[in-house]
């Protein structure tokens, strides 16, 4: 197990690079996730709202 | 063809359908990389374990090209047909290609410091490669500097055509200019001159990468679509 981090010497550049692909790609991933479920969320509360006030919408008008 | 895909909301029934699949291929593929790619792949006669790097470093830099391609492409047919499920599409993909082009930059980084001598050399394929990390970080500023990205949406893909010069000059760079950055060695016409054993990591890494921009890409569609659905709706609240 430690001659498997250790790669022949190398570790401390192999690790780094997968661990930097590692955190990057998942950073992203979450990232990407979180604002599409917050966008849609709010998609749907917005539809909902204006479901369900239409004297809102004439208030605005007028 | 074009025209089907061309509404949002069927073009996101299809994708959404894809997503599953794609994520889960994604996970399929990139498992079976990193296995041959830490485990059961060898060390190099001359590089050692460093080779291991190479399937991260290779991957990310294909990536990074293919992913710019996509952005110029898209950004093309929103100038052409106006339409804006294409521009959708490369504002999608910019923070993903973004993301490979900074890890084949710091990876190669890593490979070069114990192989080379030096973490950086000013040659042509990293200077090029280093252009597009600041194409892709342009690009990105230029969209967020509009509140409405419908606006931005003609500059940014100007920007991402003239950009687009860059992606020979990469690929070729080792051919035209004598640079550190070893030259080809498997797109070649008498075919890859690597050993399978390196191959097919590097195959499954760059497949799962791909996959992981299809996947990841899908959900960064859905969020372009719902902002604009959201700024439709907040109009309309509005304004009646």
């Amino acid at each position: 197990m430690s001659e498997f981090l250790a790669m022949g010497g190398y570790g401390a550049f192999i690790w780094p690079a997968y661990g930097a692909a590692a955190i990057l790609m998942v950073g992203v991933l979450v990232m990407s996730w979180r604002s599409m479920r917050q966008r849609e969320a709010l998609v749907s509360s917005l539809r909902a709202s204006r479901r369900m006030e239409p004297e809102k919408v004439t208030e605005a008008v007028s | 063809m074009m025209h089907r895909f061309a509404n949002p909301t069927r073009f996101m029934r299809v994708a959404n359908a894809i997503l599953p699949w794609a994520a889960g291929l994604t996970v399929l593929f990139l498992g079976v990389g990193l296995y041959l790619a830490l485990f059961s792949s060898p060390a190099d006669y001359q590089q050692g374990e460093t080779v291991r790097i190479m399937y991260i470093h290779v991957p990310a830099a294909y990536m990074a090209m293919m992913v710019y391609a996509s952005m110029a492409m898209a950004s093309a047919a929103s100038l052409i047909w106006k339409h804006p499920l294409a521009d959708m599409i490369a504002r999608a993909s910019a923070p993903i290609g973004a993301v490979f082009t900074f890890l084949c930059l710091m990876t190669g980084s890593l490979w070069g410091q114990p192989m080379w001598g030096t973490w950086w050399v000013w040659d042509a394929r990293l200077t090029s490669v280093l252009i597009l990390f600041f194409l892709y970080l342009g690009y990105i500023a230029l969209v967020n500097a509009f509140d409405d990205p419908a606006r931005g949406a003609k500059p940014a893909a100007i920007l991402a055509l003239v950009g687009a010069v860059n992606l020979p000059v990469i690929k070729y760079s080792v051919d035209w200019w004598n640079t550190l950055h070893q030259p080809a060695s498997l797109v070649k016409m008498d075919g890859p001159a690597i050993d399978p054993s390196m191959l097919w990591p590097l195959l499954y890494m760059a497949l799962g990468f791909t996959l992981f921009y299809i996947s990841v890409g899908i959900l960064r569609l859905r969020s372009e679509i719902a902002g604009a659905r959201i700024r439709n709706l907040q109009l309309g609240l509005t304004h009646g």
